[in-house]
């Protein structure tokens, strides 16, 4: 994003944002993202974003969890060093559930997490671009990229302040 | 007709601000620390001196410097190992199985809440380290191969399901209380200049607080929730089967899994409220965490504790029912045998204290509820410390029937983990926000036609 020209709208409360995000996409203007300091319901679909979906990471990091537990716990135990325990069978499978079940939930928190780090290039290395200082405190903030959009600097801020932003403000970055 | 329904209780008093939030939060990390605070370090850190000598001792010396005997092997160190894990399951049950009830009451309270479980999770996981006598031989518990050979550990044991469950435990919620810290590191990033800046802003991972990036982040939340919940549950189910799958009469009973989980969130619940109205007073933080916490906390107490004396009344009822005459023994032992005092504490503590908590005006008490949380956290370390000595102390052969008395060695460990706690509870009062902001600013308003 080398020196793309940002209108940043600077709102007071999250029902204004919100019903603002509607009226902005309906006065077809394209919006880069809308920053908020807590998680507001519904602001994705208000975006047109699709569901997030972490759950699929979390599944698929949980089973591959399970498999290697069984397989840890069947081959040590059960092929290479079959151990007798009170004359019970080699592979015990009751007695395993538990290794199984935390190794699982071991490896779907961790994928999971590590997916979302991925996924939003979270890291202690990361250098954010800051639209605006208030972001995390408490201002609600919509930014709109001018290269991506047809419509004038002046028409995007008019729209911009009719839906409610307190502050219209030109950032480049 | 038409139907009002009536708009909840404001979750936060005093009409603040999102604005409000952030100040009156980051002051404390932000300021210097207070005469209070540096006065509680000091006596943390000399506490954690003492016992770190009493730890190096029980290294250097071996396992004589506690009170063990031939016939009670277990006393102290796995009381306060069950004891510590106990407590840190109130913190998951604040974060996780509340998030799942959608209780929005534990915003204010569940980022100190999950602090604790890490640091009680910490401390108990020291007394494996003591009890191991030679503490750099600790990997022999992971599933290697040993160098003689391809030996591995015995997957059966409960005390291997024991390290599976308490380190899976501890990172996951070192996972889950990061991931909730991310968004109020860059609060403090935003406002902090120089190397402090340096400092929160790696710390909070670049975080911009977009919306597909929050949306991602409560799918995280909730499905973290999701499997914390029966995480937690397992960590101390696991915990009762180290008791319930050996052969001790008073300690083979089907009842202990629910029967521990409830004690775990009894005293979690105890020493969360402990250190909630602590910090209430030290920080101000009256208006965060509100008379109703603590009434709804004291309530929870109260359930769990009502839980714990019915399985109390329970184990008596079966060993009796069993007709197998060591079972009847053990419990008639444990009740008025030499260890009855102990067992007197446990039914006073846990099952009748928590009881006056049915008066609304003892409820929301600050000083009642302070005293009552110390007093069940008494009782719940003399549950293990009954269920434990009691059932050991008098076995099959009355010759060998012995009392047990706990030695210096004892006491200094046990000392050595509330430094530990303290010191650790204490850093992160002063260098994390200890309450929630992003989850706070989010129940500030309880309708929408409120305006900040």
């Amino acid at each position: 994003m080398a020196n793309n020209k940002f209108l940043i709208g600077v709102y007071n409360d999250e029902d204004t944002i919100l019903h603002a995000v509607s009226d902005v996409r309906g006065g077809g203007v394209n919006i880069h993202e809308v920053y908020t300091p807590y998680a507001i319901h519904g602001m994705d679909q208000a975006l047109g974003y699709k569901r997030a979906s972490m759950g699929v990471a979390a599944f698929l990091f949980g089973i591959t969890g399970t498999a290697l537990a069984f397989l840890l716990t069947f081959w040590t135990l059960g092929f290479d060093w079959p151990m007798n325990i009170g004359g019970k069978n080699f592979i015990p499978f009751p007695t395993n559930i538990p290794i199984v079940f935390e190794l699982t939930v071991l490896l779907a928190s961790y994928g999971m997490a590590f997916t979302f780090f991925v996924m939003e290039g979270l890291g202690p290395t990361t250098k954010p671009v800051i639209f605006d200082q208030r972001i995390t405190d408490d201002k609600f903030v919509m930014a709109i990229d001018l290269s991506k959009n047809k419509d004038s600097e002046k028409n995007i801020t008019e729209i911009l302040s009719k839906s409610g932003a307190v502050e219209v403000n030109v950032k480049e970055v | 007709m038409q139907v009002v329904s009536p708009i909840r209780e404001k979750l936060v008093t005093g009409g603040k601000t999102y604005h409000n939030v952030t100040e009156d939060i980051c002051k404390q990390v932000e300021g210097e620390p207070t005469k209070e605070w540096k006065i509680a370090f000091g006596v943390a850190l000399l506490v954690f001196a003492y016992g770190g000598y009493w730890v190096g001792r029980t290294w250097w010396q071996g396992l004589g410097v506690w009170g063990l005997n031939k016939t009670v092997g277990w006393a102290w160190d796995i009381t306060n190992f069950v004891w510590w894990v106990g407590i840190g399951h109130a913190g998951t049950l604040i974060s996780a199985i509340l998030l799942l009830f959608r209780q929005k009451w534990r915003t204010s309270i569940n980022r100190a809440a999950e602090a604790m479980t890490i640091f009680a999770v910490l401390c108990a996981g020291s007394f494996i380290f003591f009890h191991m006598g030679r503490p750099w031989l600790a990997y022999w518990a992971l599933p290697i191969p040993n160098t003689f050979g391809s030996l591995w550990v015995n997957f059966n044991s409960p005390l291997v399901w024991d390290v599976f469950a308490i380190s899976t435990y501890l990172s996951v919620s070192v996972l889950f209380w990061y991931i909730g810290l991310i968004p109020d590191l860059a609060t403090i990033r935003d406002r902090a200049t120089g190397i402090r800046k340096t400092i929160y802003g790696a710390l909070s991972f670049g975080w911009t607080g977009g919306a597909r990036a929050w949306a991602r982040y409560e799918d995280v939340s909730l499905i973290l929730a999701g499997l914390s919940t029966p995480l937690v549950l397992s960590v101390h189910t696991i915990v009762s089967f180290d008791f319930a799958t050996s052969v001790i009469p008073g300690w083979h009973t089907t009842i202990f899994p629910p029967y521990f989980v409830a004690g775990a969130i009894f005293s979690g619940f105890a020493m969360v409220q402990n250190l909630m109205l602590i910090t209430r007073v030290v920080f101000k933080m009256e208006d965060y965490i509100t008379i109703e916490h603590i009434s709804l906390m004291n309530k929870v107490i109260t359930i769990t504790g009502s839980i714990v004396g019915v399985a109390y009344i329970t184990e008596f009822f079966i060993a009796a029912y069993s007709g197998v005459q060591y079972e009847s023994y053990a419990f008639i032992n444990r009740a008025t045998g030499p260890l009855w005092w102990s067992y007197a504490m446990m039914m006073t503590c846990n099952v009748l204290s928590p009881q006056i908590f049915w008066f609304k005006a003892l409820r929301e008490n600050i000083v009642v509820s302070f005293v009552i949380a110390v007093v069940v956290n008494i009782g719940m370390w003399f549950e293990r410390f009954v269920i434990i000595v009691t059932s050991l102390h008098r076995d099959y052969l009355p010759s060998s029937w012995t009392y047990f008395t706990p030695r210096m060695g004892d006491i200094g460990d046990y000392l050595f983990t509330f430094g530990l706690f303290f010191t650790c509870f204490l850093l992160f009062a002063k260098f994390l926000p200890v309450i929630n902001m992003a989850e706070v600013k989010a129940v500030l308003k309880t309708s929408s036609e409120d305006k900040k």
